[in-house]
């Protein structure tokens, strides 16, 4: 990658007061410090940074192939990093797989949707919930009491999220043949019975028309509320970005150009020109 | 009621089909109407059935393509012969005797589902199946070139005659290629029973947590990790499951013969297994059972056919592939599916219990 390609007035990274006034003094959710990752020669994220409050909405945009998804990879450790550290709760994430760092409480949505096709919503969201149920692989062979108490109690867990994500009326339908708006937030739903403190939404609107994306914004701010945890989004449509997030982080080549407040990140000229490319003033 | 049946009914049909045809069975076995050689085919039936059944939770359910479920059952069936031969003299009755030996292979089967699943499940899709191929004939090598001996010390292993070492009066049980000498515990009941119990461990386990993990891994396996689910864990209990079901089975095998050798247990019959599993539906329980029992009672019933038998069984496999994907035969099913559903609903309208359902047909 070519040096002259990155913005020459780069922003200066300040380690902004975004948080919310209920999140000061409080350890962050998520801690990434200076995280990057090399595909061979390729240096895909480099020299990312960005602390995450307890109950904040954070935004990561940027123009297409900037390595949004990557960071999120990196997040779940799909990718383990080249360089930096990620610090979920305050415990490292080095080494950990993929399931292991959802058990520290980290859930994602996926770009290209990726449900449990051959199974019912229900049960999508009942294998979102595997680690909290508690029996023993005994009590399921055998039908033991403690089997028939944890699926009660699954079960009514499973359709309260899939009621608050309103879903309810779904249960029974199988994944796979599900509207397209109606996948994406079976997938929020599912994430969200992992018990996490922070969710991953990887476009989470991608796909929707106007009006679904109209409710997925309150559903977004529903979710944080209720749960009280942290969100982070990938997403394309400023609209919902601008109105949802607190804080916005851009990236462009895997580099982050500017880190701030909606106002901040919409006046930004390092933004805008990564965005629609440099006016021509020679 | 209806939620019941609407979530249980199918495993429900799966128990009654196997309930009623041993019923079935039995009854025409005491009546006198089977013939010797029929008889002889029941229990093999019982054992194919547990074994297709437990090959459907790797294949049908993990979504794990593996051609060595024989080598399992081959080593369940030497350790369940080993077993049986053991414990000779000192517990006399034999049902019991042939409970622990099925237990044993059992036992013995799933440490070797654990030792292979290590390396193996690390595999994906082609690979998986080469090299599960390659460790079922490892295993019936390994039991095909093993000589067991039994004398006052113990038991003696060897992988050649000579250096078995049997004291006086010491007696060989497993003679490498030769095979081994078993002996007809195996009774039809006793197959029954383990049917029963290899469709209560497979049922139980696809709808419980493990089940929904493991179909989640089969669906799609990098959603399943990111709500926590450790992949290598589960298509290991899965696994391993199996290998301990095929074990009982092989062990419930080898005790129906007089002899038993580890030819027998080789690709052919991992093969065969599979296509029991693939004609009666991938992850379709009930399917195994009614493949693996047609499929096995089809080539022995065209024995007078003789040589156009296996003909005639490849024609037969492939007119079922093709009528269960056309859209007329679908249909057909439906029809009768729907008429079955029917008829059991009106059984139970009449005993008064469904009064609010729909009136007319």
């Amino acid at each position: 990658m070519k040096k002259d390609n990155y913005p020459k007035h780069m922003v200066e990274v300040t380690t902004t007061n975004l948080m919310r006034e209920q999140d000061k003094g409080k350890l962050p959710v998520l801690d990434v410090r200076n995280l990057g990752i090399d595909f061979g020669g390729l240096t895909a994220v480099d020299g990312f940074n960005m602390t995450i409050g307890p109950t904040e909405i954070s935004g990561l945009i940027g123009p297409n192939g900037a390595g949004k998804t990557t960071i999120f990879n990196l997040l779940t450790s799909v990718y383990q990093p080249t360089r930096g550290s990620i610090l979920v709760n305050g415990i490292d994430t080095k080494g950990m797989t993929t399931a292991k760092v959802n058990r520290l409480g980290v859930a994602r949505t996926f770009q290209n949707i990726r449900l449990f096709t051959d199974m019912s919503a229900l049960d999508n969201v009942k294998v979102g919930m595997h680690n909290s149920i508690k029996c023993g692989f005994l009590s399921s062979l055998l039908r033991l009491p403690p089997y028939f108490k944890a699926e009660k109690e699954a079960n009514k867990r499973a359709m309260e999220l899939l009621e608050f994500m309103g879903l309810a009326d779904i249960a029974d339908v199988k994944a796979g043949s599900l509207p397209y708006g109606v996948q994406r937030r079976l997938e929020i739903a599912r994430a969200l019975a992992t018990n996490p403190s922070i969710i991953l939404l990887d476009e989470p609107a991608a796909g929707m028309n106007p009006t679904e994306t109209e409710e997925l914004m309150h559903q977004i701010r529903r979710i944080r509320d209720t749960f009280q945890i942290a969100i982070f989004l990938i997403e394309h449509d400023m609209n919902l970005v601008m109105n949802v997030c607190e804080g916005i982080v851009v990236v462009n080549y895997g580099r982050i150009i500017a880190k701030g407040t909606p106002e901040q990140i919409k006046n930004n000229p390092a933004v805008i020109e990564a965005y629609l490319g440099k006016k021509e003033t020679d | 009621m209806k939620n019941w049946l609407k979530k249980n009914g199918k495993n429900f049909a799966t128990y009654a089909v196997v309930i009623i045809a041993f019923i079935v069975m039995q009854v025409l076995s005491n009546a006198g109407v089977l013939t010797r050689s029929v008889k002889g085919y029941l229990i093999p039936i019982c054992v194919y059935i547990v074994l297709a059944v437990s090959l459907n939770l790797v294949v049908g359910i993990s979504g794990e393509l593996s051609l060595g479920h024989a080598g399992f059952m081959g080593v369940g069936a030497f350790t369940g012969v080993v077993i049986a031969a053991c414990l000779k003299g000192v517990i006399d009755n034999d049902i019991l005797r042939l409970l622990l030996a099925m237990a044993g292979g059992g036992v013995v089967a799933g440490v070797a589902g654990v030792l292979i699943g290590i390396p193996v499940l690390r595999l994906r899709g082609d690979y998986l199946a080469i090299v599960t191929l390659a460790f079922g004939e490892i295993l019936k090598n390994i039991i095909g070139n093993l000589y067991i001996g039994k004398d006052a010390l113990g038991l003696h292993f060897a992988f050649k005659a000579e250096n078995l070492h049997l004291a006086e009066g010491g007696k060989k049980i497993l003679e490498g290629p030769m095979g081994a000498a078993g002996e007809k515990l195996a009774t039809f009941g006793v197959g029954f029973a383990l049917i029963l119990f290899t469709l209560f461990v497979v049922l139980n386990m696809v709808n419980s947590k493990e089940g929904r993990a493991i179909k989640a891994i089969r669906d799609n396996r990098i959603a399943a990790e990111s709500v926590g689910i450790n992949v290598t864990a589960f298509k290991m209990k899965a696994f391993v499951t199996a290998a301990v079901l095929a074990g009982m089975a092989g062990a419930l095998y080898g005790l129906n013969f007089a002899s038993v050798s580890a030819t027998k247990f080789d690709f052919n019959t991992s093969i065969d297994i599979l296509v029991f599993v693939v004609l009666g539906g991938m992850g379709n329980i009930l399917g195994s059972v009614i493949a693996a029992a047609v499929l096995y009672v089809l080539p022995e019933a065209m024995r007078s056919l003789y040589d156009y038998r296996m003909i005639l069984y490849a024609i037969v496999l492939i007119v079922v592939m093709l009528m269960t994907w056309s859209p007329k035969f679908k249909q057909m099913v439906q029809i009768v599916t729907a008429w079955i559903k029917d008829s059991v609903r009106k059984l139970f309208k009449k005993s008064g219990k469904e009064v609010g359902l729909n009136e007319e047909r």
